[in-house]
């Protein structure tokens, strides 16, 4: 219980911050809208709706990577992420607190780029917006988790994406099979058990990311 | 070679106990080797020139950074350390009030709203509770970093320079805090005005 209170109360100060500085949010939603918007005039005339699919998830990976670049920047800029460090929390629930904000970040962009993907391109079905949910999850559990190795950096606009993207691949897989697949419950499971797995290495490795 | 955090096997009641304990970052040498044992209710006075490895050695004593070479044991718990460094640790965008209440949380401090609000008179802060730190000037600050170290009211207490940025008052009431913590707290502090904490400090290492 202690532990969930820890993550409850650093995820709300992620939050509290967001709504206060409004540094991220705004920027996340205008760049996934903006992209969203290029997309619709970059595809041809009539091409294939399975393209525009691809490029929804295109959108949600570079939107989420965005987003990411900036989870971390409170505490690099007044180097509270130390001050975290030495209180006598689990220090993976300064993980999962910060990866429960970004999914809220997330989440939220997500609740204007469906609608907007709907009118640019294509409905949007159920399966796909299952599939977005579980790669939220997986995103935010290894971005969090990379963003945090990042943060310490100096090239940190440049190791973010590197080690990023890659990790994403199979969740881009998994969500445009969940998208366009007759039969995405195969998708869907394959996004869980990475959200799974991820999420358990992330969880236990974050200690040794914030410790010497 | 390592250090240690925690309630460990230190012989004859000390709180730390560093033997030989050196750090380097790749070939550049930041603290040169270091012995010292540390009692309980002691106050250590950490001094030398700028790059001497003051701001090292603290950071390891309490487990920010891990030695190269040598031995280190410090015997608190982490939740029983309060540490000021050079930044304040605190968030920015947040308020006075709204930091210090992030940290009574993770730390568990009881009675927390009372703690923080004598803790904010204490230190002049009690009328800009409510403004964000980021618009606080270098010495509220500093100020609002001593009621974040304050907070939990740690047995080990680190302070690396905490007269930097104060003014006249600050000073003087940071003064009284030490010399009222002097009797129950062990206290480590780096300083380059040694002659401020002479009569409370019972022990010196002169980094070189």
């Amino acid at each position: 219980m202690r532990y969930l209170a820890d993550v409850a109360t650093l995820a709300r100060k992620d939050l509290r911050l967001e709504l206060r500085a409004r540094d991220t949010l705004p920027a996340m939603l205008l760049f996934v809208v903006s992209t969203l918007v290029v997309f619709r005039f970059a595809l041809p005339e009539g091409a294939d709706e399975l393209a525009a699919q691809g490029l929804l998830w295109v959108a949600l990976v570079f939107t989420a990577l965005l987003g990411l670049a900036r989870a971390w920047a409170p505490e690099r800029e007044s180097g509270a992420l130390e001050g975290l460090v030495l209180a006598p929390t689990d220090r993976s629930a300064i993980w999962l607190g910060k990866s429960a904000a970004v999914f809220v970040f997330l989440a939220a962009v997500e609740l204007v780029a469906l609608p907007a993907f709907a009118v640019f391109f294509a409905p949007v079905d159920l399966s796909t917006v299952v599939g977005v949910l579980l790669a939220n999850l997986g995103i935010c559990a290894i971005g969090t988790l990379l963003a945090a190795m990042a943060a310490v950096s100096r090239t940190r606009e440049l190791i973010l994406p590197l080690l990023f993207l890659p990790l994403a691949i199979p969740l881009v897989v998994g969500g445009v099979g969940a998208s366009i697949s007759e039969e995405p419950e195969q998708f869907l499971a394959f996004l869980g058990l990475y959200d799974a797995v991820f999420a358990i290495l992330c969880w236990a490795s974050f200690e040794y990311v914030v410790s010497e | 070679m390592g250090a240690r955090t925690g309630a460990g096997a230190l012989g004859g009641g000390l709180v730390i106990s560093a033997r030989a304990v050196e750090r380097r970052y790749g070939r550049k040498r930041a603290l040169r080797p270091v012995d010292f044992e540390l009692s309980p209710r002691s106050f250590l006075v950490v001094t030398g020139a700028n790059g001497s490895g003051k701001t090292t050695l603290l950071r390891l004593l309490v487990g920010l950074a891990a030695p190269t070479k040598g031995e280190l044991e410090v015997r608190v718990q982490r939740g029983a350390l309060g540490y000021l460094g050079h930044e304040a640790l605190v968030y920015r965008d947040l308020t006075a009030l709204e930091n210090l209440d992030l940290y009574g949380r993770l730390y568990r401090v009881s009675e927390r709203r009372e703690r923080i609000g004598m803790l904010l008179e204490r230190f002049g802060l009690w009328d800009v509770r409510g403004e964000r730190a980021g618009s606080f000037s270098r010495g509220m600050l500093q100020r609002l970093a001593l009621c974040r170290t304050l907070l939990h009211d740690p047995e080990l207490l680190v302070l690396d320079e905490p007269f930097a940025a104060l003014d006249a008052d600050g000073a003087t009431l940071l003064d009284r805090q030490l010399a009222d913590l002097r009797e129950t707290r062990t206290i480590v502090l780096s300083t380059h005005e040694p002659e401020r904490v002479e009569r409370l400090c019972s022990d010196r290492l002169a980094l070189t």
